[in-house]
């Protein structure tokens, strides 16, 4: 398996450490209720099909990356940075095009 | 007060030169970990301007003669071979010369030395002259860097570094073992 | 016998090598299984559960048969292929699965035995009693079965594994691939021609037929010459690509050094992970056998394997040869051998129309019913014509048709397709993503096929790449036919081998199907059909095509079973190549490691670490009395020890701060520049993650220490919740681990220690920190201690670690103490009550630890909202106690905790021993643990029990600080 990294490029599995569902993305509210914790960090979805989860790029250059993929093709759709998710991204704009 | 005596890693280790090959430990000089501030892009890039850099993109080295800033990760590169001038304030500034240790690798078989430490694409198209990685040496942390067509310069950690030379040793002793044969 | 005037081996040099203790010889180029052939030797080895003779079935990889052990020195390898091992001067080779020798073996009483051997005898025979399935049978069966046998001494050799990345990844030198390469290499593009044999060619190199004008081996020599001088190309031999993985990535094993005597350093193996764009794989097909009865004596061999000993190795295997075969290809075997001046016996071909010949019998809709020859074939029997007639020979050859080697198009779940054309399965299209199966491995027979069909195959795959490849003529060559009438296997009594490796026969798969294992999987599992080191190469057409007849079912519905890898056995140590030894994991040596050993300090490995366990004096003859003594300099003078392990963080930016308040249970915002503040740090659910301590060097710069063990596992952390919940905040953290070598100087001492030698700032308050210089080096100091004791840690960059290490240590002689290490580091902590990875074990929470107070009412945290969660407080939960063994004798780790009088179980467990220590300061063996609702039972007696190493002591429970409850020492 390959993981093309949004700033390494195309890399190996072994470079890369899984943690889980994209769900760990969406933490609820300090107060939310017992429930929303629970499904936050308990619930999750076994798709056979497109996924999205969370791995890091743990020996190279530890971003974190929301991964889209197949799990019955084991085709990776999509590799996006976490931390380009939400808010906008530095200005600098010296990134190479992945 | 003590007068306290400087060791670099591997101290006196002498060079290993197998089949054309040559493991050497280099001294890079001093390494500082440059993150640059919010909001402070642009002072930075003057700054760096003045220094004759300018921040690097993922995988690339800006240079000037000796001094380098290496992109070691997101948001990151590493200050090599200068002080951080200027700097202060515009990012986040740490010393790491005693961090690493650095091993070069010269002659034509670098690269298939490599290729039994690396699980990378070292080809001259994926990983040109000049270009840097971070990446496993191993399972190692490390920072790979190609200053030339067949010379490659290393960064592991400094307590790594006896592993990091065994390593590369044993593949380039078995390199030579198959260079033997003809 | 060789032919003269055939073959590619080199006839001016000889090689000797030995096989069953005979010295034999043979020629360069030669595969073990040649040069037995060349030399008579027929009887090569012993059937896995008859134990019934067997020769060379095949010439290649799938050889099911002839497996040898390799004998090298220390080395022993079993079941190696004969006909893949090349012979060198020196090759000792012997038969295996045998019992005294391989003509006199004694378990061939098992072929007497056949009627209560069939497929699933296991599962009937050993099932009662009991008990005897352990002690009797299991032994006895491990004892007769298996094959080969390992030396039982350890593989000093030298395995290599490595990476390689190219754009065209070619399976198969055969005329497929090696046009595919051409075609490729021609475009300029990267490519990796593999083949498993010692030569490239493929079955060029054993068919006499011309390609482009030329003969095969002279029209492979020209391309290979013209490969081997592009820069672009790399032409890997003997590598056997064995699975197909995601993404493009293939796993390959070479055979570096096994075709020689083995040498120093030279590599056996190298396993191989090459990524590909695209593959061509160009893999060829496997000729099948037919099953009939007694089909499996030496001298049975396939038709295209007879053609490859003759045409490539130069031997003819028989003298008076016959063949059984359902098409056409296999008279060419007859032809080559009549050319070659040996006797045809007789060409036995089921089809009635099958043609004549002039140069040899052939008995048309005829089929061989059974052979005789007790260690080598001596006579077929066939039926022809509705009568029996007996033909005497020595060679019978064998063509049930071709199977494509689609293997590895199967490795990615692809299922096959059933072709009725050619009755063998195809690879499904796109089965594995980026590669294109292509000439024979596709199901096409011909070399003119082939060779048209392996340059478009590249084409396509360029052209799916964006690149594009030069119009290349394609060489003519034979385009014949490929008609064949399936036969799989004959009928007729006694038993028909199907899987040769594993004896399974058409009876064992009948009676699995009906026993009512009929499906596919059910019969290989039941009959262990294909699971023998060939992997059903042979067989598992036929025995699917026979299950199939005895359900039912067409081939097609019955399916095959699935291919895996690898495609070819692969070994352990080439797959964990380097990864022995020094190189199992990354060692890291602390930079007072020299001096430590000069010292006499045995290491301890903590995680990846190598630590001084303590340091001996002279007249200390056990680790105890240096670790009390240790442990009392530090309580009475002053002790120094690295802590360079411990992982250090460098945080800074405006949001520094609002960061540490987020993944720490308590703020940091407030603390002041200049101070420490011990942290807590929690998983999201509530579970402890982490301590350590944080000091604040500036408005924004903070540095945080996590412990050894978790030092990676926090900085994914803090990437973490930084890049998933606060991208937006000014907030940049590096780790400094490696900068800083730092050590504590601890104990009553240790300030005088230091005064004079730190130009230390007056009155450093306790969780103090401040930059100060040591000499020339500029240096930290903090006044933070792990022991109880005042204590201060000074770091300096590495590179004057050692030195500044022998220095504290020749300061702290002058003044009584000394270099302490992780044992008394241990028992000062233990006697002191502070945690470590043993007590926050990844199961426990802030409150278990006594630490609730800590999770700061008036903020958030990561993990906050989980640790309110019902069950994870309260008087249920185990809590951290202190215990003090109550007699005196010694306690442990590990031990279990029980109310006194109750009866010892899991239902009456009332908590555990994490961490346990003699502390000489207090003259009794103290432990941390975990009690049910342990803070309320301080006072109580506790049973400790260790049921593994014999323990049951009764425990005072205490809190869990021994030493100096109230802190005075620490804040001297």
């Amino acid at each position: 398996m390959r993981i093309t990294c949004p700033l390494c490029g195309p890399r190996d599995r072994r470079e890369f450490t899984y943690y889980g569902a994209e769900d760990y993305l969406h933490r609820p509210a300090p107060d939310a209720a017992p429930e929303a914790w629970d499904a936050y960090l308990h619930l999750r979805d076994n798709p056979a099909g497109i996924t999205r989860d969370l791995w890091y790029h743990e020996t190279g250059c530890t971003a974190w990356l929301l991964v889209t993929r197949n799990t019955v093709t084991h085709e990776i759709l999509e590799v996006a940075l976490v931390a380009g998710r939400s808010a906008p991204k530095p200005a600098r704009g010296r990134r190479a095009a992945p | 007060m003590p007068d306290l005596i400087a060791k670099p890693p591997l101290a006196g280790r002498a060079a290993l030169t197998l089949a054309g090959v040559t493991l050497a430990m280099a001294d890079p000089g001093q390494i500082t970990s440059v993150a640059p501030l919010k909001g402070q892009d642009k002072a930075l890039a003057k700054a760096l301007k003045v220094l004759g850099l300018s921040f690097p993109a993922p995988n690339q080295v800006s240079s000037k003669g000796d001094v380098r800033l290496v992109w070691t990760g997101r948001d990151q590169a590493f200050l090599i071979g200068a002080e951080p001038r200027g700097l202060d304030g515009l990012a986040a500034l740490a010393d790491q010369s005693d961090g690493w240790a650095a091993l070069r690798l010269d002659g034509p078989g670098a690269g298939d030395v490599l290729a039994r430490l690396y699980p990378l694409d070292l080809r001259a198209a994926a990983f040109p002259v000049g270009r840097v990685a971070r990446a496993p040496f191993n399972h190692m942390s490390s920072i790979l860097m190609r200053p030339g067509p067949d010379r490659f310069e290393i960064l592991v950690f400094r307590s790594m570094a006896r592993t990091a030379w065994h390593e590369a040793g044993a593949a380039m002793r078995a390199l030579a073992a198959r260079a033997a044969l003809g | 016998m060789r032919v003269a005037g055939k073959g590619l081996v080199d006839r001016s040099t000889t090689v000797s090598f030995r096989f069953d203790g005979q010295s034999l010889a043979g020629h360069p180029g030669d595969t073990l299984a040649s040069a037995l052939l060349a030399n008579g030797v027929k009887l090569v080895g012993r059937s896995f559960k008859y134990h019934r003779p067997r020769g060379i079935l095949t010439a290649g990889p799938e050889e099911p048969n002839a497996l040898v052990e390799i004998h090298e020195g220390n080395q022993q390898t079993p079941n190696v292929r004969a006909t893949v091992q090349e012979i060198f001067e020196g090759l000792t080779a012997q038969s295996q699965n045998r019992w005294p020798s391989l003509r006199h073996d004694l378990l061939s009483v098992n072929d007497l035995a056949a009627p209560f051997l069939s497929a699933g005898f296991y599962y009937k025979t050993f099932m009662w009693p009991r008990a005897f399935w352990e002690k009797l049978y299991e032994p006895a069966i491990r004892r007769a079965a298996g094959l080969g046998r390992l030396s039982g001494r350890h593989d000093g050799a030298v395995y290599e594994k490595a990476w390689a990345h190219c754009d065209l990844l070619v399976i198969g030198s055969g005329p497929t691939g090696l046009m595919a390469a051409l075609t490729a290499a021609r475009a300029g593009t990267d490519v990796i021609l593999a083949d498993e044999d010692a030569r490239m060619g493929g079955r060029l190199l054993a068919e006499t037929g011309q390609v482009g004008g030329q003969s095969g081996p002279d029209w492979v020599a020209g391309v290979l010459a013209e490969l081997a001088a592009l820069p672009n190309v790399r032409l890997m031999t003997r590598t056997t690509v064995t699975g197909a993985y995601d993404d493009g990535t293939f796993g390959a094993l070479e055979r570096v050094g096994l075709h020689l005597a083995p040498q120093a350093d030279l590599p056996r193996e190298c396993f191989w992970r090459i990524v590909a764009r695209r593959t061509v794989l160009a893999a060829g097909a496997l000729e099948r056998p037919i099953a009939f009865r007694n089909n499996d004596r030496p001298g049975i061999m396939l038709a295209g394997a007879i053609r490859s000993f003759l045409n490539r190795y130069g031997v003819a295997a028989g003298q008076r040869v016959t063949l059984f075969a359902n098409s056409d290809d296999a008279r060419q075997t007859a032809r080559d051998l009549h050319a070659a001046g040996i006797r045809i016996a007789g060409v036995i071909d089921p089809r009635p129309d099958a043609s004549r010949s002039e140069e040899f019998p052939v008995y048309a809709g005829a089929e061989v019913i059974d052979t005789a020859g007790r260690l080598a074939l001596s006579q077929i029997t066939i039926r022809h014509k509705g009568s029996v007639t007996r033909i005497e020979t020595d060679l019978l050859g064998l063509s049930g048709g071709w199977n494509p080697t689609l293997h590895l198009t199967c490795h990615m779940n692809g299922r096959p397709i059933w072709s009725p054309e050619i009755a063998a399965f195809v690879p499904a299209p796109n089965a594995v993503p980026g590669l294109i199966a292509a000439g024979s491995a596709a199901g096409m027979f011909s070399t003119a096929r082939c060779l048209a069909d392996g340059a478009a195959a590249a084409r396509r795959a360029l052209a799916e790449i964006g690149m594009s490849a030069p119009d290349m003529p394609v060489p003519e060559a034979e385009d014949g036919t490929y008609e064949l009438q399936p036969l799989w296997a004959v009928p007729g009594k006694g038993r028909a081998w199907l899987d040769f490796a594993n004896d399974v026969t058409v009876k064992d798969v009948r009676q699995s199907a009906q026993e009512n294992f009929r499906s596919v999987e059910h019969m290989k599992r039941y009959t262990t059909q294909g699971m023998a080191p060939d992997q059903g190469k042979n067989s598992n057409v036929a025995a699917l095509a026979v299950l199939a007849d005895a359900t039912g079912r067409g081939i097609p519905e019955t399916g095959t079973t699935t291919f895996r890898p690898p495609f070819s056995p692969v070994s352990i140590a080439a797959m964990g190549a380097g990864g022995r030894a020094a190189g199992f994991a990354p060692q890291r040596f602390l930079t007072s490691d020299q001096a430590s050993r000069d010292r006499g300090a045995p290491m301890i490995e903590a995680g990846l670490w190598y630590r001084p366990g303590y340091f001996p004096r002279p007249g200390e003859t056990t680790w105890r009395e240096s670790c009390d003594r240790e442990v009392a300099m530090v309580r009475s003078t002053v002790g120094v020890t690295d802590v360079s392990t411990l992982g250090k963080i460098d945080i800074q930016g405006a949001d520094a701060a609002r960061f540490l308040d987020l993944v720490y249970t308590n703020t940091f915002s407030t603390l002041p520049l200049g101070r420490v503040r011990y942290g807590l740090m929690l998983r999201e659910d509530g579970m402890v993650l982490d301590d350590g301590t944080t000091a604040r060097l500036g408005e924004h710069h903070f540095l945080m220490t996590t412990t050894t063990a978790a030092a990676g596992q926090v900085m994914r952390h803090l990437d973490f919740v930084q890049q998933a919940f606060c991208a937006a905040w000014d907030v940049r953290t590096v780790s400094v681990t490696e900068t800083w070598a730092q050590f504590a100087v601890a104990g009553p001492l240790a300030r005088r220690l230091l005064s004079g030698f730190v130009e230390t700032p007056a009155g450093l308050p306790f969780m103090g920190c401040a930059a100060v210089r040591l000499g020339g080096v500029a240096a930290r100091l903090f006044r933070i201690s792990f022991s109880g004791e005042e204590g201060y840690e000074i770091a300096v960059p590495a590179r004057y670690g050692e030195s500044l290490f022998r220095d504290l240590l020749a300061r702290a002689e002058t003044f009584g103490g000394g270099a302490y290490g992780m044992e008394a580091l241990n028992v000062l902590r233990i006697e002191k009550g502070f945690i470590t990875h043993a007590e926050i074990h990844g199961r426990v929470t802030a409150f278990d630890i006594g630490l609730d107070r800590m999770v700061s009412q008036g903020k958030d945290c990561i993990g906050k909202a989980a640790s309110r969660r019902p069950g994870l407080t309260g008087p249920e939960r185990e809590q951290l106690v202190g215990l003090r063994s109550k007699s005196g004798a010694a306690i442990s780790a590990g031990a279990h905790l029980f109310t006194p009088g109750d009866t010892v179980g899991r239902a009456t467990d009332q908590g555990y021993v994490t961490s346990v220590g003699f502390s000489p300061t207090l003259g009794a063996w103290l432990a941390l643990g975990f009690l049910k609702n342990g803070r309320a039972r301080i006072g109580e007696t506790v049973r400790l029990v260790d049921h593994l190493r014999g323990i049951d002591v009764l425990c005072e429970v205490a809190d869990p600080v021994f030493h100096d409850r109230e802190g005075v020492k620490l804040r001297a």
